[in-house]
């Protein structure tokens, strides 16, 4: 059974947002790196790039997949996880915690309705 | 038929094993109107009949072998050492397909491997692909991730008209496929840097929307660019440069990526490959590491095995069609591996002496010509920038008469700049390589004057 | 495997050439522009040629080994094609030399692109194409020429269709619409129905599909692009099912690329080169590519480049000529009832693998297939084998694995297994490939670590794919 943390949201698409002060941080869920398999690359568009609400944001890469990001809010990207670039298996290893993959400026918090809670997720990956 | 092995027996056995009586019953999903239409097609020749009727084509053409030839423009007539075509005819490469079972395939990718580290090296970039099909198609694949690598924020390419005349054809084809603009710039008619792309108009005309210029080394008219100036002015604005470079001329001349270049590509034929008609050639590319994740093509990376033996494998390939599909970096597949493999053996036989003296040889033998030519009556050269081994000159009377001329000496002439260049009739483009004597040299300057 | 690579056996000084002196007076080396250092391997003639042979070595090849690569067409390839496609009349040719010079290739290429209409029941013919995503690149370029109709920004393809069809015509700009497959592997009609509107320039549809079967409803599905004002484009990679069986121009198509290196027979040489010449009918003639070659009416041969309403060129020359030699020496020697035998054979071979493996292997479409299999890995999942173990513990037997994981369409192909025989492989050679896969089956069962291990009689044992990726090295440097 794959983890997810109660306290986040997610995307239909597989990626998580936690909101720190006026900030969030976003990377995609244990299902997700699970599906991929061994994450080989991670990008994501540089600082200052707006974001749109389930608009791509970068992309991730394993062996045999890949698949864009998509920004679970609108708002705009301040840093990427610099770690992935040499340890892109943080993903796998820590999905939640050091495989995180954006932080970002959310500047819409009212888009967080739009979003799944845990509850909603699991339903959804139970089909 | 003596490669469709099965007799009657085979086949009768095997439809037994499948349950069908015919093995036309094998086919009845096909509509039946459609089924077993007739194929009007010449009677089937045995071998010996098919071998009589090939050489009987090959003969009704003229060959370099038979005729001295000064006709380059983008295809050369090198010396290939006869190590390159009998190792790449090795079946075990010949016969293969793509390495996607690398335990099988370490011949090939290991192969690949040194091709991409020679490739980086010939042209001082930092990451190679293992082929696209050719010059012209390389050329027009890295204007598309020049493109792709500004996220389409610059959508333009500016392409000097002293890059070879269907390379630009097929670089607007490809960009109209995705309806990005394509400007050309011209080249500066006269003066010491005659022949070569007009700085003054490309800094006017580049602007924040162009994602790359693009330009030829040594160009279309065997000139020497001036690439740390185009470099410059590129950069200044932010966008990549682009250089097609001959390889044979690397060997002599400053690496692109000394220069400022982002991304080389180029025609790899000289590098061991004949003439042939026009192909099979070998698109070379190489760029940047910040660009790699934006290349097309097959590369490939080391690693090791379960047993922590050294092998290689087709790597960063989530880029690709079969895995990114409508997003891939380009629709390549197939490419031109056997022409690769052929390079390498080329520029591993040559080495760093060899490349380098056929190069030197093309230059010594050009500029002599060019000299000889010069100092005839009614011919001048073109261009006065410094050149490598093509040079253009106008002559007394049409290209077009000037080739019949040669033709009938024997001699297999230049190109006819006019075909491209209006302003450029009576313009013959000649090539001279390591294969041209001086007494071809001496036929040529002869019938010239004549 | 234990090779050591070229800048491993570079020595300085040491040469591998020879070459004439210089016989002219030198000139001065233009100083501003030379280089100082070529840092290229420097090695003796006979460690390049004990080098290359030893890596020879640790590949296979269809001259090696049974190669049943689906979708791959890795038949036989007789050597007179390479024999001829090697005369100096061919290989030491000028593509810029003059037409009156070259009239024996021309006439090779003119009749190469009369055999390939004749074969496709598609008239108008360009040799230009490099290899067969190269064609379907000047093809769908072909529709938008044809369309001049901005209004129609989709192209339509199945869920089974080859990577490289959704990336051709994304590159010509249009929007991908999928298609799905069907319960029996055809196009699903009533949704290509609900996609077909005015918004549709096209449909692009291999045929036989990648599942290595004829769609029963190629017929209606053409018809329904048709009626909404779209052409159909056909993707030829599996033409070797199709030669004299059917013309894929009489069903309806309105242009398909070969794969001249597939179905004529030509080296896959390690990836390429390939040839992907393009066939449309009549109507679009004239978008095809520039050149095209032509006879005059004095009977000779010429390169025709006033083509206005062409699309361009999509590279240099003329195509990968020496590919057309190997294809034209085919086709002559095989004459339309060798064609046929051959798509029979073809067609015959991968039915006997399909009937001689299906009691062992799960099938995920049971039905006559063309010239391809494809078996999944269903039955074996449950002692924890995969597509790749099986494929890996064949090339300890001695073959090439098939085309795995390809085509994959959720719910219906996954964990594939695509064989593709060839009509050139005897009965002999099938019945021990049969053989092998049921014991690898019966392997799966009892010893399932003998397939997670494999290969162990390799050059290599498996591959660190995921090291490879994630800590690139893609050129060597010294230690």
């Amino acid at each position: 059974m794959s983890n997810i943390p109660s306290d986040l949201r997610y995307t239909t698409e597989h990626e998580w947002v936690r909101l720190e002060g006026d900030e969030a941080v976003a990377g995609i869920t244990d299902y997700a790196q699970s599906e991929l398999g061994d994450v080989v690359y991670v990008e994501v568009f540089e600082p200052g790039t707006p974001l749109t609400q389930f608009k791509p944001f970068g992309v991730v890469e394993s062996v045999k997949a890949a698949s864009d990001l998509f920004s679970p809010l609108s708002g705009e990207v301040l840093a990427f996880n610099q770690a992935l670039e040499d340890t892109p298996e943080l993903v796998n290893d820590d999905p939640y915690g050091e495989g995180w993959m954006m932080r970002f400026k959310p500047s819409d918090l009212a888009e967080l309705d739009n979003l799944l809670t845990a509850e909603g997720y699991e339903k959804m990956l139970a089909g | 038929m003596s490669y469709i092995p099965h007799t009657e027996q085979d086949r009768r056995e095997m439809l037994a094993a499948i349950g069908v009586g015919d093995s036309k019953d094998l086919f009845t999903d096909i509509p039946s109107p459609y089924r077993f239409p007739p194929l009007n097609l010449p009677a089937a020749l045995s071998e010996l009949e098919v071998s009589k009727l090939a050489q009987k084509l090959a003969e009704m053409n003229d060959d370099l072998d038979h005729h001295p030839s000064f006709l380059g423009a983008g295809v050369y007539n090198h010396f290939i050492p006869a190590v390159v075509p009998h190792l790449m005819g090795r079946g075990e490469f010949y016969t293969a397909y793509t390495p996607y079972q690398p335990e099988v395939s370490q011949g090939t990718l290991t192969a690949g491997f040194e091709y991409q580290t020679m490739l980086c090296d010939l042209t001082g970039m930092d990451v190679a692909n293992v082929s696209m099909y050719d010059g012209a198609s390389a050329l027009a694949e890295a204007a598309i991730m020049a493109v792709r690598a500004s996220r389409g924020r610059r959508t333009k390419i500016l392409v000097s008209s002293a890059v070879h005349p269907e390379y630009r054809q097929t670089l607007q084809t490809y960009m109209q496929g995705m309806a990005l603009p394509v400007q050309e710039i011209g080249f500066d008619p006269e003066g010491p840097t005659g022949g070569r792309t007009d700085l003054t108009v490309l800094e006017k005309e580049i602007d924040d929307q162009t994602a790359a210029v693009a330009v030829q080394y040594p160009n279309f008219f065997g000139v020497i660019e001036d690439l740390a100036g185009i470099a410059r002015v590129a950069h200044d604005a932010g966008a990549l440069l682009i250089v097609s470079a001959n390889p044979i001329a690397l060997g002599l001349l400053k690496p692109p990526g000394e220069l400022g270049a982002d991304i080389v590509t180029g025609e790899g034929q000289p590098l061991g490959i004949p003439p042939g008609f026009g192909g099979p050639f070998l698109g070379l590319f190489a760029a940047r590491k910040k660009l790699m994740r934006s290349m097309p093509g097959r590369i490939i990376g080391e690693t090791k095995d379960t047993k922590g033996r050294r092998g290689f494998v087709l790597t960063m390939t989530a880029r690709e069609q079969h895995i990114r599909r409508e997003k891939a970096t380009s629709n390549i597949c197939s490419n031109e591996a056997l022409m690769a493999l052929a390079a390498t053996i080329y520029m591993a036989t040559m080495g760093k002496q060899g490349v380098r003296e056929v190069a030197e040889l093309c230059f010594h033998k050009a500029h002599y010509a060019a000299e000889q030519i010069d100092a005839l009556d009614g011919y001048s050269l073109m261009f006065r920038a410094p050149f490598f081994h093509e040079f253009a000159v106008r002559g007394p009377k049409p290209a077009a008469e000037l080739a019949n001329d040669l033709s009938e000496a024997g001699i297999i002439g230049g190109y006819d700049l006019g075909r491209d260049y209006p302003d450029l009739r009576d313009t013959m483009l000649f090539c001279v390589t390591e294969q041209n004597t001086r007494a071809d040299i001496d036929l040529l300057v002869e019938v010239c004057r004549a | 495997m234990t090779e050591p690579l070229l800048f491993e056996l570079s020595t300085p000084g040491r040469r591998g050439y020879t070459l004439p002196a210089l016989d002219v007076p030198a000139s001065a080396l233009p100083d501003d522009f030379a280089r100082e250092d070529l840092p290229l391997p420097e090695v003796s003639e006979v460690e390049i040629v004990r080098h290359f042979t030893r890596l020879s070595q640790l590949n296979v090849g269809v001259d090696t080994v049974f190669y049943p690569l689906g979708s791959c067409t890795m038949k036989y390839n007789p050597k007179i094609n390479d024999a001829a496609a090697s005369l100096p009349g061919f290989t030491r040719l000028h593509p810029y030399q003059s037409e009156r010079s070259v009239q024996g290739a021309l006439r090779l290429m003119f009749e190469l692109q009369e055999a390939l209409g004749e074969i496709a029941g598609l008239p108008a013919v360009s040799l230009q194409p490099a290899a067969g995503a190269h064609g379907e690149f000047a093809g769908v370029w072909a529709y938008h020429q044809h369309r001049g109709d901005a209004a129609r920004d989709k192209i339509v393809i199945p869920d089974s269709a080859h990577g490289t069809n959704p990336a051709s015509a994304a590159m010509c700009g249009y929007d991908v619409v999928t298609v799905p497959s069907d319960a029996q592997g055809n196009t699903d009609l009533a949704a290509l129905e609900a996609l077909a509107d005015d918004s549709v320039a096209g449909m692009m549809l291999t045929n036989p599909n990648t599942i290595g079967l004829f769609d029963e409803n190629v017929v209606r599905a053409i018809e329904i692009v048709h009626n909404c004002g779209g052409l159909v484009y056909c993707d030829g990679a599996n033409m070797n099912a199709l030669l004299g069986t059917s013309k894929p121009g009489d069903l309806g198509f309105d242009i398909l690329h070969y794969n001249l290196h597939k179905t004529f027979s030509t080296p896959h040489g390690g990836g390429g080169p390939g040839a992907g010449a393009l066939a449309v009918t009549p109507a679009l003639e004239m978008f095809l590519p520039t050149p095209l070659v032509v006879r005059r009416d004095d009977g000779s041969y010429g390169l025709d480049y006033d083509r206005p309403q062409s699309i361009g060129r999509v590279r240099a020359f003329y195509g990968n000529f020496g590919i057309m030699v190997r294809a034209y020496v085919y086709i002559r020697m095989m004459g339309a009832d060798g064609l046929l035998q051959v798509s029979e054979d073809a067609v015959l071979n991968a039915n006997y693998v399909l009937a001689r493996l299906r009691d062992v292997y799960h099938l995920s479409l049971d039905r006559t297939c063309m010239h391809e299999c494809v078996f999944t890995d269903e039955r074996q999942v449950e002692y924890g084998v995969h597509t790749l173990d099986i494929a890996k513990r064949l090339i300890d037997f001695g073959y090439h694995p098939p085309t795995i994981y390809f085509p994959h369409i959720e719910h219906l192909i996954e964990g594939a297994i695509m064989i593709e025989p060839t009509e050139t492989e005897t009965k002999a050679t099938l019945d021990g490939f049969v053989e092998v896969m049921r014991q690898i089956a019966r392997e799966a069962a009892e010893d399932p670590d003998l397939l997670h291990n494999a290969p162990q009689n390799a050059p290599a044992t498996r591959l660190d794919e995921v090291t490879a990726a994630r800590k690139l090295r893609l050129r060597w440097t010294p230690q």
